[in-house]
Parts: C-alpha cells; structure tokens; sequence
C-alpha cells in the first residue's frame, strides 16, 4: 500500500507535490529536486506532458524516482494514448512497484507546443479509472483478454475544478470518477480559503465519498498570478496576494535584494497550507511549485506540516 | 450536408499542369449548397480555366455526385470529347464515385470540411462526426463527439473559461450547453450517466451498410 494511501486512509494530512520530467533526456535536475523533497511528501506525481507541450514521458521519471527511494504517482491523461498504450503503461509501471496513480483528461494539443499531432482522447479520466478498477476486479485487460498474471492495483486518483462556474457539473463529474475507481483528488490551485470552503461544502452535501487535497500553487510574481488569472482555467489569485506580491516586488527594487516576491509567495502558500490543516477544510494538499521544488521543504517547514506527526 | 470548401486555385492549377482539355464535374446537392459545385461555380471555374490555357470540353452537374449509377449516366457528357481529366467540384465522396465512372484522372477542387447544418445561406456548422453510436439521447440532443474538442462522454474537463472552450474560445463549453439543455427539459438527472466507455469500435473504417444483407 502506498504512503498516500495510507495516510489519508488512516485520517493523516496528505501531503503531495509534483515534477515535470525535462524536455530533453537529461534527469538530473529533476533527480536534484527529488532529493529535497524524500521524507517530506506521501508521494510525487509526474506530468503527462502538461499543457500539451511534449516532454520525456511520466512514467520514465517515475521509474527513476522510485529507484531512488520515493514515491511516484503515474499521471495519466487520454491526448495521447488509445486505451491499448495506457493500459500498457500501468502494466509496465506495475512491474517498477508504482502503485499510485492519477487519471486527467488533458490539455488539447492545440494549446500546447506541437500543434499538427492527433489528440486521441479514447479514454476520459472516468474511462482510464474504470479500466484499471475492471482490470482490477477482472484480471482481464480493456479488451477482454485474460492477463498472464493478477492484475495490478492502483491507489487510483483524481483532479477536479472549484472554481466553475456552473460547480455543478465538476461535482457531478467527480461523483463519476468516484463512482470509475477515483479514490483521492487533488484540486485546480486554490488561492483562497473561503471558496476552497465553499467546494469542500458542496462536495459533502452531494455525498462524494473521496479524500480532497487542495492544490497549492507558491506564486513567484504578480506577473505570474496575473497570467494565471487571465489565461489558467479554474485560477483565481485574489486581489489581495496580488497586491503582497507586488509590494515586495517594490520594496525588493527599493532596497536592492531580490527574490523577495517569491519568498512572499512562499509564505502565503505556507499560511494557506497551515490554515487548510488546523482548520480541517480537507484531507490534504499537493504543491505545484513549477520547477521550484527546491522550495518544498521550506513552505512546509512554516506551514508546521511533517508527514512523519 | 457534407460541406466542402474550394482549395485554393493554384493546388488544382499544379495538379492541372500538362493538362489542356478539361471536364468539369459538379453537384446538384450539397456542394450546391457551399457554393463549391454549383452552376455558377463550374462557370466561374470554366472562365478561369479557359483564361489559364486550359478547354474546357465538358460540364455535368448530377442531382448528387455521390450516386453511382446517377454519375455513371452523367460522366457520358465526356465520352467523345477528348477529355485529358476531370475536375470533380463536389466532396471527397464525389470525386471518388466520378473516379469509379471515367478512365482519367480525376483532380478534386475543393477540400471536404465536415458533415454540417446550415445555420443559413453560406453559414455551416458542424454537428456530427458521425461516430456511428449516436448518444444525443442522453445529451439534450447536443452531440459531446463533435461539440467538445475533446469528444467527452462524462462532463466537461476543467479547461473552460467564463463558459468558453479552451480549444477556441469561439466556440462555447459543449458540457455546459448540454447541461443547461438538460435543465431545460427537466431531465438534470441524465447528467449523471457514467458512460465510462463509449468505444470506438462502431467508428473503425471503410465502413459498409447494406440493407439487403441486413448489416
């Protein structure tokens, strides 16, 4: 059983963050960054080719970073793969001892950096989750063939919005994908506690029995908040961490230290992280830190956050 | 209708090259209709040509060029007229069945877009892919294969922004369509069908329907 798994079976603050593998076939930075973050997280997923922008593939990462002694979280999406290659891809990473997945749609690849390739989308995320549970429950795979041994068995996971607009179609999606296998979902970045709130409550009253971790994204700049705003699907960085952001960035130009803006983005991820824990608002959080890995351990340091409690 | 759009005139122009006497082929339905294959669209194409070294030797527009013994008929227009090849300014369907008739190359003129409404005169939209397992029954007859960019069969992705689809933002979020459509009719709890599986297999081609064989 995996360590997410564990802890939010056992009621623990799941805690997980992510990795992009390179664009290229060098892995050491991401090796680097992995070693910040052993001991401090339930598991790391890894992109499948985030944003449609071609990249080396999810599980090739995720094999390394099982080698060196943490836990990967296969991310899946259905742009690129028929049913045939992902089931192939959880075979294979069954037999690395990856055991924890997530399942998504995908960007389309018009929005991403190789415009001409054929988006597939056989499978939805419920499609992937429902193929693996079938295979799972079946030991056959997604074309009814007997496998030549026990199926693998997947701490299997989700993503899902907040903040839509109408939220009840992500409800009611999640609902699905709970229904297909989904047993935790990491959520869109959220920003602000009150709509994280408002989300978590409206997943109680429809009855989706699923753990939540909210996902974290540190802010670098306003620039950045302002980009996510105006472009992001499901971000909303109020104005608020807006203006923190771009104060430091004037007292940083004022007294000459740079990086400050960062930093403060480091401590508002850290007061939301606190806030989501002692407040009990969900059962965990994933950090997208965008390639600051680095920074993990020191956002959870002043969240007050040890998986070890 | 199968709507098509003219290539532009230098692709037919380099597949015309050492060619002089022409056939024209066109439609009397929908390449008609897109104003593609029509009357006055084979005399704009026989003035162009003739203005480009060409002859035109012939003109046959059949009621629909994707009737094989209707185009069989027609392609006699060409039968003792020197022709070196055809212009087929109908569909892929139609320069393909023109093809089957005559012993000449034939050369399409247009590209062929999608199987559309039309909206109104010269407007067409796209409705179906024809996917051969239709589900518009469940979906407030909104079809989520054509209308979603990512033909999603459980709800929307994430990737809407103020009800707009990430793909072109032109276009609005099929799922939120079908929900409102839902809504409208008072069938909300169809939204919750989990069709974990849509399956492709119905979607597999060349496909082949013969009512006499009953398959």
């Amino acid at each position: 059983m995996s360590l997410l798994q564990q802890a939010l079976e056992s009621g623990k603050f799941g805690v997980t963050a992510e990795m992009a593998p390179p664009k290229g076939c060098d892995f050491s930075k991401q090796m680097e960054d992995a070693e910040y973050l052993k001991g401090l997280v339930h598991g790391v997923n890894v992109t499948d080719m985030q944003s449609a922008c071609i990249k080396a593939s999810s599980l090739g990462l995720c094999i390394r970073l099982k080698e060196a002694g943490l836990e990967p979280i296969l991310q899946m999406t259905g742009r690129d793969r028929s049913r045939i290659a992902i089931i192939g891809e959880f075979l294979t990473a069954a037999n690395f001892g990856i055991d924890t997945m997530l399942a998504l749609t995908g960007d389309h690849t018009v929005v991403g950096d190789c415009k001409d390739s054929k988006p597939v989308f056989d499978l939805d995320s419920c499609g992937i989750l429902s193929m693996l549970s079938e295979m799972e429950a079946s030991d056959k795979d997604c074309g009814g063939n007997d496998l030549e041994s026990k199926a693998p068995v997947f701490y299997k996971g989700t993503s899902v919005t907040p903040v839509y607009e109408p939220q009840i179609l992500q409800i009611n999606k999640l609902k699905k994908k709970v229904a297909c296998g989904a047993k935790y979902a990491q959520t869109q970045g959220v920003f602000e506690i009150e709509g994280l709130k408002r989300f978590m409550d409206a997943v109680d009253k429809a009855n989706v029995d699923v753990h939540i971790m909210a996902g974290i994204i540190p802010l670098k700049a306003a620039g950045m908040a302002k980009y996510m705003n105006a472009s992001v699907p499901g971000i909303d960085v109020p104005e608020s961490m807006l203006k923190r952001l771009s104060d430091a960035a004037a007292e940083g130009k004022e007294k000459g230290i740079k990086g400050l803006p960062m930093k403060v983005g480091i401590e508002m991820a850290a007061e939301l992280i606190q806030q989501i824990k002692e407040e009990k608002i969900c059962d965990g959080v994933h950090l997208m830190t965008i390639g600051a890995e680095k920074n993990i351990p020191t956002i959870l340091e002043k969240a007050g956050v040890s998986i070890k409690e | 209708m199968i709507i098509t759009q003219k290539k532009p005139i230098e692709e037919l122009m380099a597949m015309l090259e050492g060619v002089t006497k022409v056939g024209l082929v066109g439609c009397g339905n929908c390449a008609t209709a897109c104003q593609t294959g029509g009357e006055k669209d084979l005399a704009e194409m026989k003035e162009y040509l003739e203005s480009n070294g060409k002859q035109v030797v012939g003109c046959a527009i059949p009621d629909e060029c994707c009737q094989k013994l209707l185009v069989k008929k027609e392609m006699k227009a060409f039968k003792d007229a020197d022709v070196e090849a055809i212009v087929c300014m109908a569909c892929g369907d139609g320069a393909q069945t023109v093809a089957e008739n005559v012993k000449l190359p034939v050369y399409p003129s247009n590209n062929t877009m999608f199987l559309g409404q039309v909206e109104r005169v010269g407007v067409f939209n796209e409705a179906c892919r024809m996917c051969g397992d239709c589900v518009v029954g469940t979906t407030g007859g909104i079809c989520p294969i054509t209308q979603c960019a990512k033909s999603l069969v459980n709800g929307p992705c994430g990737g809407q922004k103020n009800g707009k689809c990430e793909v072109n933002p032109d276009n609005d979020c099929a799922w939120i369509k079908i929900y409102n459509r839902l809504v409208e009719l008072g069938q909300e709890d169809k939204i919750g069908i989990v069709r974990a599986d849509k399956g492709y297999a119905a979607f597999s081609y060349p496909r082949k329907i013969s009512l006499k064989e009953g398959k």
